[in-house]
């Protein structure tokens, strides 16, 4: 068992537990959005950091990945972990301004403005479809492709993977497109893209059984 | 070659080596570092080989191609043993003259000297020549002496002295205890000390016992190339100083990551692993102890990156180059999760230094919180460019002025940038500061792997500072969102700036986003990669300034703030530049000043490259 | 009618079938095929047993991979901090206009291929332009224009062309 301390609060968890478990565990909210349980811990999206204390310094460090450690001292919710938190935020919604996760998120942080210029890109990168696909359905069909600011979610040679078997759960899992459409018919790759960047052209007959229709709806055969 | 089997044979070999050479026989030392290659060198190696042998002299005269000399502004350089006569600026026109009257008659050909450029004072020896006169060359002054793919040059210079005494004579714990008492630093950026990394990898756990030793050959800073002059030209002392890593501890397997822009390293070094290997220092029972160890070369694939020890690791196992974060130090969890010890080229380097003439001798160089020499690639707006070798606390000012030989041209100095994208740029009122890691630190920028880029008056800083995070925004791995879309949000508003569309606001931005990308990114690059931004709002806030409030760019760079215009009084109408415009966008009667119309410029700057009389002015 | 699948297999032998030496097996089949053909990429993947997204993703993050076929020049300008401060941005918009492409794309006819490359270690030089493995040294955009126009005039080497076919 390791003993450390949450916002003050000293609490005592077994080894191997990530400080993100630890927090909720004692009823401690982090915000998240590239950790999903039962996926693997990312770590990448940054919004969970947390203050980590050592003496007279500190340092930022992502809750779902860091592990707890004997006689550790966190802050979860200390002025320079939400001060980060929130620009991070204010970044993801300058790069996919249509998304309601992030909206929600943006609005309980207390962010009312976006003072980058507005580049949608569709895509937070947190890598939750990639995992989904790789590590629940086994397939492996979509990953990372190009690297800094090119790097994308994608397929193959941008075709529809051999792997893929149309089980929609890199939608489903996607926090900033909400849609639980698992369509048909798969075009180009990833289901013809992101649904708020492009029409689905794939339902017969539209029963717009998603609740969010992006900005271009869905186009009707 | 039969293969050394104890410490007598290698001194055996050693003594008879020596006992061959012919200290007074002439000896044509050749530059062949890549820089030198670039102008020509080997064509004038070429042209010595050819002479000498024409002239029946093969015998008589030996022919070394060595490793870089450093001066790289002067090259090809060669130098002329025994009398060590220094010429530069060498053609293969000039051979059969150097060896007629140097070589034979031991006449001094005055118009190859190095001429100071202030005094006019000509140096015939290399330790005469100022550029090398204040510098302390340790660990690259032995570049110069060997031919890097002859084994028996490093031998006859004391080569792997070090590693037999380490082998025979130290136990492991001992091997970690003067390298902690030398206070050596790592020199690849990080700075941390190189003895206690050594002892927590040694002391680290491994359910099979293994593992590994790394040498991070992926210099990636732009502007920085002392790694790669180190493995070109003396690749057995980065390998004796990891044989002797590796022993201390623990290590059986070791990589050279090496950048894949380095061809010339990768060729010398897989030699040098070749020989290594050939001679029983390297591979199974090494020099008879009972210690194995070997050395694999793996290659980069262009990702700046991949210099940063987790990605380094990860790309070394076949994947991605993408960092983890360090809560788990590599000495404990690194390559394959075994404990592993990285370090740089030229940290590796120093070891054998330090085990052959001690730790306390070692730390008497340098400051309290640096001990040692360091080598430099003094570049940019500089006369002597080239890679140096100074002690650490030698102060900037000695750097730029004593061995750089100032600024050409006659302009004014304005601030040098150290520590490459994770550093940052310091101004004239800080050029007595010593060159030491925790200085540095504390004046925003970072000693880093060893580039510094002088910059003059013509220098914009906003310009500088796009540049870094253009740079780093490519070469980002792009997990990590502080990272990749705040630096792309800082690239833009640099670029606004740039471009006149800064907002009053977006200099604070900038200082705000900086610091949040500092301390949230999950690595290093990311983590480091506001400082040129944050070091040059800091010095140069009234660049910023003026380009925001202004619309003007003091140092005349930045295209959309400047005009390309014709001095009326220097012009001579003789219609060059206006037949190499692309726009056409030139026009007057011959003889008569001409005009640009500022509608069709495209500001390529064709018109200003062509002009004979200095008459294109940028306003 | 490229046979990718045995020259790929002989290059993955060498590296004795590794998968940490997924990267080295790739640049000794760019060495090959002076690009990455889709269908050799397919071939590692299968023979590696690695999922081909991966070998994409190993492919498209490393800057010395290409997937599209290559000139018969690439030109390089340097980047480099020493080189930036020396004026290469104007070198660059120079050859670029000469060119008419960006950096990474290939002329129509197959002539250049334009690359930028960040510090190539030789500052002294700066700003510096390769062409193959030839430096140009001290380029200004007028003198980069000149070099440029060589290589232009000269005639057409065809040889790197055979194995750009795509089955």
């Amino acid at each position: 068992m390791v003993e450390l301390t949450i916002d003050g609060i000293r609490t005592r968890v077994s080894e191997g537990t990530t400080v993100l478990e630890a927090a909720s565990e004692m009823g401690i909210t982090i915000p998240t959005l590239c950790y999903y349980p039962g996926l693997s811990c990312y770590g990448e999206c940054r919004v969970c950091l947390v203050e980590v204390v050592k003496g007279n310094r500190s340092s930022l460090e992502a809750s779902c990945t860091l592990l707890v450690e004997q006689g550790q001292v966190i802050l979860t919710n200390s002025e320079k972990a939400t001060k980060a938190r929130k620009m991070i935020v204010e970044l993801l919604l300058a790069s996919c301004p249509n998304s309601k996760t992030l909206q929600d998120m943006a609005a309980n942080m207390g962010i009312n403005r976006v003072r980058f210029k507005i580049k949608d890109r569709g895509c937070i990168l947190c890598g939750r479809c990639v995992r989904y696909c790789r590590e629940q359905m086994k397939s492996g069909g979509i990953g990372f492709i190009g690297r800094g600011t090119s790097r994308r979610v994608g397929t193959a040679f941008d075709i529809t993977p051999e792997e893929c078997r149309n089980c929609g759960g890199c939608e489903w899992i996607c926090p900033v497109c909400e849609q639980a459409c698992t369509a048909g018919n798969l075009i180009d790759g990833l289901c013809g893209g992101c649904q708020n960047l492009a029409p689905v052209e794939t339902c017969l007959i539209c029963t717009g059984c998603s609740e969010s229709v992006g900005p271009q709806g869905h186009k009707v055969y | 070659m039969k293969r050394l089997t104890s410490a007598v044979e290698l001194e055996q070999l050693r003594v008879g080596i020596l006992s061959r050479r012919e200290p007074e026989k002439p000896c044509v030392s050749v530059c062949g570092g890549t820089g030198c290659r670039a102008y020509g060198c080997e064509d004038v190696a070429k042209a010595f080989k050819s002479e000498i042998k024409r002239q029946g002299l093969s015998k008589e005269i030996e022919l070394k191609v060595t490793g870089c000399h450093g001066f790289c502004e002067r090259g090809p350089l060669v130098v002329l043993y025994p009398q060590k006569i220094f010429y530069q600026r060498v053609s293969p026109s000039d051979v059969s003259e150097i060896i007629a009257e140097t070589v034979i008659k031991g006449n001094v050909i005055d118009r190859l000297l190095y001429v100071d450029p202030l005094s006019g004072e000509k140096a015939q020896f290399e330790k005469d020549v100022p550029f090398y006169k204040r510098q302390q060359r340790l660990v690259f002054g032995n570049n110069g002496l060997i031919d890097p793919t002859n084994m028996e040059d490093y031998l006859a210079i004391g080569g792997y002295s070090a590693l037999s005494e380490v082998l025979f004579n130290m136990q492991p714990e001992e091997v970690i205890e003067e390298i902690k008492k030398s206070d050596l630093r790592g020199r690849g950026g990080g700075g941390f000390p190189t003895g206690r990394k050594w002892e927590s990898c040694r002391n680290a756990s491994s359910s099979d016992g293994l593992r590994y030793i790394i040498c991070n050959a992926d210099e990636g800073d732009p502007g920085a190339y002392m790694d790669r002059s180190l493995l070109e030209g003396n690749p057995h002392s980065v390998l004796e100083g990891m044989v002797i890593g590796a022993y201390a501890v623990g290590a059986h397997d070791g990589y050279v990551y090496v950048r894949l822009e380095y061809p010339l390293a990768l060729k010398n070094l897989g030699i040098a692993l070749g020989q290594a290997r050939e001679y029983g220092l390297l591979g199974q029972n090494i020099l008879g102890s009972g210690f194995d160890f070997d050395v694999k070369i793996s290659r980069g694939g262009g990702a700046f990156i991949c210099g940063e020890s987790t990605a380094l690791m990860a790309s070394l196992e076949g994947k991605v180059g993408e960092p983890r974060p360090k809560h788990i130090h590599t000495a404990l969890q690194g390559l394959y999760g075994k404990p592993t010890n990285l370090n740089n080229v030229e940290t590796w380097a120093n070891v054998p230094l330090i085990i052959s003439r001690g730790a306390d001798w070692y730390s008497q160089i340098g400051t309290d919180g640096s001990k040692g020499t360091k080598i430099f690639s003094l570049v940019g707006k500089i006369n002597n460019t080239g890679l140096v070798e100074v002690p650490m606390g030698i102060t900037l000012r000695e750097i730029i002025y004593d061995i750089g030989g100032g600024i050409p041209h006659g302009k004014k100095f304005k601030a040098i940038q150290t520590g490459g994208p994770s550093g940052g740029c310091l101004p004239e009122s800080l050029i007595d500061l010593p060159v030491d890691f925790d200085r540095l630190a504390d004046a925003g920028s970072m000693m880093g792997s060893g580039g510094m880029i002088v910059m003059d008056e013509d220098t914009c800083m906003v310009d500088i500072a796009r540049y870094f995070v253009k740079f780093l925004t490519e070469e980002s791995c792009g997990n990590c969102v502080p990272c990749r879309e705040g630096l792309d949000r800082m690239l833009d508003i640099l670029t606004d700036i740039t471009q006149g569309k800064g907002k009053e606001e977006d200099i604070s931005l900038l200082e705000e986003l900086g610091g949040v990308i500092k301390e949230a990114s999950l690595c290093a690059l990311g983590g480091t990669a506001p400082n040129p931004v944050l070091s040059t709002i800091r010095y140069f806030r009234d660049e910023y300034e003026a380009h925001v409030r202004e619309r003007r760019c003091p140092a005349g760079v930045c295209k959309e703030l400047i005009t390309f215009n014709i001095d009326p009084e220097k012009c001579t109408g003789c219609r060059v530049c206006a037949r190499e415009c692309p726009q056409g966008a030139i026009s007057g009667e011959k003889k008569e000043p001409h005009v640009i119309d500022q509608e069709k410029c495209i500001k390529c700057g064709l018109c200003r490259d062509s002009c004979k009389f200095d008459a294109v002015i940028i306003l | 009618m490229m046979n990718y699948y045995e020259k790929v297999k002989a290059i993955v032998d060498r590296y004795g079938g590794n998968h940490d030496s997924v990267i080295s097996i790739l640049q000794d089949v760019q060495s090959e095929y002076h690009y990455l053909p889709e269908d050799a990429l397919r071939a590692v993947a299968s023979q590696l047993d690695i999922p081909l997204i991966q070998i994409c993703g190993v492919a498209t993050f490393f800057k010395a991979f290409s997937l599209k076929p290559r000139g018969e020049h690439t030109v390089s300008v340097c980047l480099g901090t020493a080189c930036h401060v020396r004026g290469a941005p104007a070198v660059l918009d120079e050859v670029k206009r000469q060119l008419g492409i960006e950096p990474s794309e290939t002329t129509e006819d197959m002539r250049f291929t334009l690359e930028t490359v960040n510090c190539l270690g030789a500052c002294a030089l700066g700003p510096i332009v390769v062409v193959d493995d030839k430096y140009h040294g001290q380029m200004s955009p007028g003198k980069a224009k000149k070099v440029l126009n060589r290589y232009k005039k000269a005639p057409r080497d065809r040889r790197h062309e055979e194995t750009d076919v795509s089955s």
